[in-house]
């Protein structure tokens, strides 16, 4: 069968197809069963993982004498350790022979505010206040600043080198080619690969850290520059080229404006991303709020480590609307055309800048504007609230999640997992191939193939099974979850507004917070990291099939009800198959989320390639190993992802709406 | 300054803030009060920075935070702690970031590693403290079950501990991959009806034994003492076949029970070779098991912050803290 042959194939048989392929690998699976699985067992090296080891150790010893350690990274970290401890100075530790920081709370919440207030609009600017305040009221002030200091460093670093790189991609297609692949490998390679080597690199301080966030936040920075700078219509581009604009006039007046709103959304993204690095950085000693959750996962105080999420939420979110709101800005001040009313602007911005100058003035002087005046303790009632409702659930809950833990398992996981550790390897590599080549065509086909050969050569294969089972269970999870929530609160704009902040905890609440209250619930087990991943995945798959949801015309809808279609007649027929674009993004989006959590689920009993990773990380003579397994995330995000995206080309041209 | 021509909702913001600045111009200022000054007391200025990694465990850092605040108080130290993991605490050595690790689990690798070959670190001693690894029940099993505690019988009790995890056998839980484990080696050589079960953190492993003993559900797992959580609920020991010298030299072959394990105190060798009052203190340091235990009560159960903790405990013990200080 050739993809051609697939390709003139009428849809309707792509269905039968699939399920020939599934009878087949059943019964070959039957005659084959335990043959040719290449288990590992957890303290086994191959030969492949004792030579990565060894090449690590090769670095290892050689960095003192080696020119590129002692003068080019040398100076990088002195860099990033000068910049840092300068953003730190500012706001968050004592300096300059100061008790206190340069700035103390009043002030970084007057200029928080002015921020927001001049580049969103008041309600932000309200939001950033309240959320400022309550890092203080909850008792994290300077946690929090250190956070804030780190995150701020690194998305700025991120943005001044990611700014000029997705120019570059975005004008350049080769370089684009070149660049895509690796930032696709610095955001789906797990960051307790390259924890350890970093601090041998840049050594233990902020330099580390610093860098270990950028490695995650730089990608969206970069891509999204890029794509912004290619949707420039060619033809307003072609009519200043004949206008005798030089290239370098062509950027800066024509392709950067018109790109500057969705630069926006990549500032926001990198943002995110940087935020979700706070705890993986505190376990090389970065301050801040990540510090506070690990140290109470030691005492299992899951009080404390929900106090400290709590602030790492609020920031989130009061950073994600603040850019949101900057983004639309830019975008009604575009479409009005010029700035409106200059002098009144200047007189705005004049006047609020004097405030914040104020305030930051007085919180340099006086010490009740330094230091957040400790009596309005609330974090002590966030933390016995916390505890008690984990303890409750934990009480309470067990024999419920318990028996819905036995039922996915036993029902779900387990089956299939046999299924994908105990075929022979061969036979899963024609499976997957076969898959791809009915649902996605030859080229993916063969990306597949390589990838599953690529598992085989790092030596863990059957780990890479399981976690591949838990990761397609887990992807099973967050899209039922996605279209029920998602096409609910697509339809109903108060719902929405109720679920949305509770969706963006999950996405920002590190995965260590909530570790203990699932642990008690589920137990140390592969439902477990099903379940961490699910609480992360999930909210980007209800978001965007909500959005995809409302992004159907009415026309249709109306057209629907008019007809007498029910409720659900009109969801099943007209609002689901029409945000079919949005569902396979969905599904894409969510698969990537999943695979991100792998690491977190070896914390919590997944076993398999997360597990492997964290002993890379404890343990010397695993380190080759852990990066083995590193390399194996990678080449099953690479395989998926070429799965979905061809899926997602395929839904777009098949459906009507392409909102998304 | 003259906000009130703009008649726009954010008025209604700077108004606010200037009243603010109108009602609270007062105040005592930045470095006006007398804590602001440095605490550290002028005539111990001898002892310079020490850098103190801190593993991330409760027990270890009951040993940081009576050495970091001995070194404070008495011998005005600067005490920088930081918070890593072994791995990269060891490394910290080479690249002579950390000075001290002051409660270390064996680690034969590392050392050889930083000690023989790289030859940056140093050993300084025990730390006074015993530690056990070995598997553990939950009390109401021992109670229930009585000759649990035996390994031989282990098998008998197999089908209480399968689950969803296991494929049939009985489950034996493992917890942080940083702590060695010869478990898989031990369940083949000692032919038991088993499955490890990477659960791959500590607070997977302690959440497992709360739940086990608050719902009386049977659980076996890898466990360790000192540890704060056997003040909660004391785990009891299972045995195996007692450990002999040299029993476990062949890591595959493994069938006798941990080695009874001397923690110890690694310096580096710049920190050595320093002459610093800290370094005779960290030679020093050593106490019982019952002592670090205290300590990680006040810690863990008591939430105190590692400083409060120690002052406690070193208030409460003068003479043990006077034998450590360096003499002359």
């Amino acid at each position: 069968m050739t993809a051609a042959v697939a390709a003139r194939r009428p849809v309707w048989s792509r269905p039968y197809l699939l399920v020939g392929i599934l009878a087949a690998w059943i019964a070959l699976w039957i005659a084959f069963r335990g043959q040719a699985t290449l288990p590992l067992d957890g303290a086994e090296l191959t030969p492949l993982h004792a030579r990565i080891g060894e090449a690590a150790d090769v670095v290892d010893n050689n960095r003192d004498s080696n020119p590129i350690f002692l003068y080019f990274f040398n100076y990088v970290r002195l860099f990033i350790d000068e910049f840092v401890t300068f953003v730190q100075a500012l706001i968050s530790r004592p300096s300059f022979g100061r008790p206190v920081p340069v700035v103390g709370w009043l002030g970084v919440v007057g200029l928080a505010a002015a921020v927001a207030l001049l580049y969103g609009n008041l309600r932000v600017a309200l939001l950033t206040v309240a959320g400022f305040v309550s890092f203080g009221l909850l008792g994290l002030w300077e946690e929090s600043m250190d956070t804030l200091a780190l995150t701020l460093a690194a998305v700025l670093l991120s943005l001044a080198a990611g700014i000029p790189l997705g120019i570059w991609a975005g004008l350049n297609d080769r370089f684009d080619r070149l660049v895509t692949p690796v930032l696709d490998f610095m955001q789906t390679m797990p960051t307790f690969v390259y924890l350890a080597p970093l601090t041998l690199v840049f050594l233990i301080g902020p330099a580390s850290a610093t860098v270990a966030t950028m490695i995650y936040a730089i990608p969206p920075a970069i891509r999204i520059t890029s794509h912004a700078i290619r949707q420039v219509p060619k033809e307003t581009v072609e009519a200043g080229a004949s206008l005798g604009s030089t290239p370098w006039q062509l950027l800066a007046k024509v392709r950067l404006p018109l790109a500057k709103r969705t630069i926006v959304v990549g500032v926001n993204q990198t943002i995110m991303a940087a935020l979700s690095m706070v705890t993986i950085a505190a376990l090389i000693d970065a301050p801040g709020l990540g510090k506070t959750v690990l140290k109470a996962l030691e005492t299992l105080d899951v009080g404390t480590s929900f106090n400290a999420g709590l602030a790492i939420v609020i920031m989130a979110i009061v950073l994600d609307r603040v850019t949101s709101a900057a983004g639309r800005r830019v975008e009604d001040a575009r479409r009005a055309g010029r700035a409106h009313r200059p002098l009144r602007r200047r007189i705005q911005v004049g006047a609020v800048l004097a405030v914040a100058a104020v305030l930051v003035y007085l919180s340099h002087v006086y010490v009740w504007a330094a230091e957040f005046p400790g009596e309005a303790d609330v974090g002590s009632f966030v933390r016995k609230g916390a505890d008690a409702a984990s303890q409750w659930a934990q009480t309470n809950l067990f024999a419920t999640t318990n028996g819905l833990k036995n039922l996915i398992t036993y029902g779900l996981l387990n089956p299939f997992e046999a299924v994908l550790t105990d075929s022979p390897w061969w036979l899963v590599l024609a499976v997957v191939t076969a898959t791809a080549l009915v649902v996605a065509g030859v080229r993916v086909a063969a990306v597949c193939a390589v990838c599953v050969a690529l598992l085989v050569a790092l030596g863990l294969w059957q780990d890479s099974m399981v976690t591949l089972a838990a990761t397609l269970v887990a992807t099973v999870l967050v899209m039922a979850l996605g279209i029920v929530i998602g096409v609910w609160i697509g339809r109903d704009d108060r719902a929405d507004r109720v679920i949305r902040p509770v969706l963006d905890a999950g996405q920002t609440m590190p995965a260590f917070v909530y570790l203990v209250p699932i642990l008690g619930l589920f137990g140390a087990t592969r439902f477990t990291a099903i379940i961490a991943a699910v609480v992360y995945a999930a909210p980007v798959a209800i978001k965007l099939v909500a959005d995809g949801i409302r992004g159907v015309s009415t026309a249709a809808v109306e057209a629907a009800t008019a007809a007498g279609s029910s409720t659900w007649q009109i969801i099943s027929r007209v609002q689901v198959p029409m945000a079919r674009g949005a569902v396979t993004l969905a599904a894409g989006q969510g698969l990537c989320y999943v695979l991100a959590m792998v690491v977190v689920g070896g914390l919590v009993g997944a076993g398999a390639l997360g597990y492997d990773v964290v002993s890379g990380f404890s343990q010397l003579q695993l380190r080759g190993k852990g990066l083995a397994a590193g390399l194996a995330i990678v080449v099953l995000g690479t395989m998926l992802a070429a799965i979905t995206k061809a899926l997602q080309r395929r839904g777009v041209r098949k459906s009507p709406v392409t909102g998304v | 300054m003259r906000v009130s021509r703009i008649a726009r909702p954010r008025t209604a913001v700077l108004v606010a803030a200037v009243g603010l600045l109108a009602s609270a111009c007062a105040g005592a200022k930045v470095g006006e009060s007398p804590s602001a000054s440095g605490t550290a007391d002028p005539a111990k200025k001898a002892c310079g920075a020490v850098n103190l990694a801190i593993n991330p465990w409760v027990g270890y850092e009951a040993n940081a935070a009576v050495i970091a605040y001995v070194a404070e108080k008495e011998l005005g130290c600067q005490v920088t702690k930081k918070d890593l993991k072994e791995e990269v605490a060891w490394q910290g050595f080479a690249t002579g970031e950390v000075d001290a690790i002051v409660e270390n689990w064996g680690h034969d690798d590392l050392k050889k590693k930083y000690i023989e070959q790289q030859q940056v670190a140093v050993e300084t001693g025990s730390t006074g403290n015993k530690g056990v690894i070995g598997w553990y029940v939950p009390p109401w099993m021992a109670e229930k079950y009585p000759d649990i505690t035996d390994w031989k019988n282990l098998d008998k009790y197999a089908d209480l501990f399968k689950s969803s995890e296991s494929g049939g056998k009985g489950q034996l839980l493992d917890g942080d991959p940083s702590f060695v484990t010869n478990d898989a080696a031990l369940v083949k050589n000692l032919k038991l009806n088993y499955k490890v079960v990477y659960a791959g953190s500590e607070a997977a492993l302690i959440t497992g034994f709360r739940q086990a003993e608050a719902q009386k559900k049977p659980m076996i797992g890898y466990f360790y003492e000192p540890q704060w959580f056997l003040a909660e609920v004391k785990l009891v020991k299972v045995n195996l076949p007692a450990y002999t010298e040299g029993c476990d030299a062949d890591a595959a072959k493994v069938a006798c029970d941990y080695p009874p394990y001397e923690l110890d105190k690694i310096v580096s060798k710049k920190f050595a070779d320093s002459g610093s009052p800290a370094y005779q203190l960290v030679k020093n340091f050593t106490w019982t098991n019952d002592d670090q235990n205290l300590v990680a009560k006040y810690i863990s159960e008591d939430k105190m912050s590692a400083e409060d903790a120690a002052k406690k405990w070193v208030e409460a013990n003068p003479d043990k803290v006077k034998a450590w200080l360096p003499t002359g």
